[in-house]
């Protein structure tokens, strides 16, 4: 019976970062979906990756908030909290460094989230409300 | 006309493939052949309930003489790091295909998210191929 292959592992903890990047997770956290020490997980996921498990995780909640501040009208802080953040301080710097401007100059740059709705307004409005929204990033409170 | 029929994924136990795809996802078999000519080859299919017409086939990788070994070593890899393919599947509602898959104890990579295009979903098999579930938005609403 063939065996699940060692970097399948290194995927689960990938995924992760991926799919629960919303809440306080950390690299520690990875490290436990991968069944590896923090070192080792650390070099054995860079070697299958070619990135660290941080900078992963960082470009998820960075990828996620740049589609937020895009396509939402949403504030700063409440992107920066709801993609994992901890300190808006800190992710202003880590999304300036990234992007090369601050997340208010990057959301300036694009059209006005308005122009995105591909539904009308009032159909967004019934169906934009909390207990339609299964996801937290959009604050949900429902458990998936 | 040539139509689509059958597309191929790499799988790292073809029994544990055959039993996700049917048992979680819902897919029936539709070949199951062992060819002892050809070293047990194993012809495995596996396609949705009501599209008789279109397959996926459950690929073991191979050893020599098909496949070197540094080969199906990097296929291996490449397959567990969930970058050797992706089958898109759509469905009708995402987020009810979600709780039925998920309550079988699917891996869901993303949960159900309004994207433009409509509502996305992911979840790997256990090999990590990637399958993206997805309801298309009507484009008469667009």
């Amino acid at each position: 019976m063939p065996t699940v292959p060692a970097e399948r592992h290194l995927l689960r903890a990938k995924d992760l970062a991926d799919a629960r990047y919303f809440e306080p997770l950390d690299v520690d956290d990875m490290a436990r979906a991968a069944h590896l020490s923090r070192a080792h997980f650390i070099r054995q996921f860079r070697r299958a990756f070619g990135e660290s498990p941080h900078a992963h995780l960082l470009t998820r909640r960075l990828e996620r908030a740049a589609a937020m501040l895009r396509t939402t009208d949403r504030s700063v802080a409440d992107i920066c909290f709801s993609v994992g953040g901890q300190s808006v301080g800190s992710f202003t710097t880590t999304f300036t460094r990234t992007y090369g401007m601050s997340p208010r100059a990057y959301r300036a740059s694009f059209p006005p989230a308005a122009q995105h709705a591909l539904i009308p307004a009032c159909v967004l409005r019934a169906h934009a409300g909390p207990q339609r929204r299964t996801f937290r990033e959009d604050n949900g409170h429902r458990q998936p | 006309m040539i139509k689509l029929s059958t597309v191929q994924l790499w799988v790292h136990d073809q029994d544990a493939a055959l039993k996700f795809w049917t048992e979680k996802v819902g897919f029936e078999v539709r070949a199951d052949v062992t060819v002892p000519e050809m070293g047990n080859f194993r012809w495995l299919t596996v396609g949705p309930v009501g599209q008789p017409d279109v397959a996926i086939v459950l690929m073991a990788i191979p050893g020599a003489p098909v496949m070197d070994a540094g080969t199906a070593e990097e296929v291996r890899n490449l397959m567990s790091k969930g970058f050797a393919g992706t089958i898109f599947l759509t469905t009708e509602d995402c987020r009810l295909s979600y709780e039925e898959l998920k309550r079988r104890g699917v891996e869901f990579v993303e949960q159900p998210e309004e994207r433009p295009y409509g509502i996305d979903s992911s979840f790997r098999d256990p090999s990590g191929n990637s399958i993206r579930l997805t309801q298309a938005r009507e484009l008469a609403n667009v």
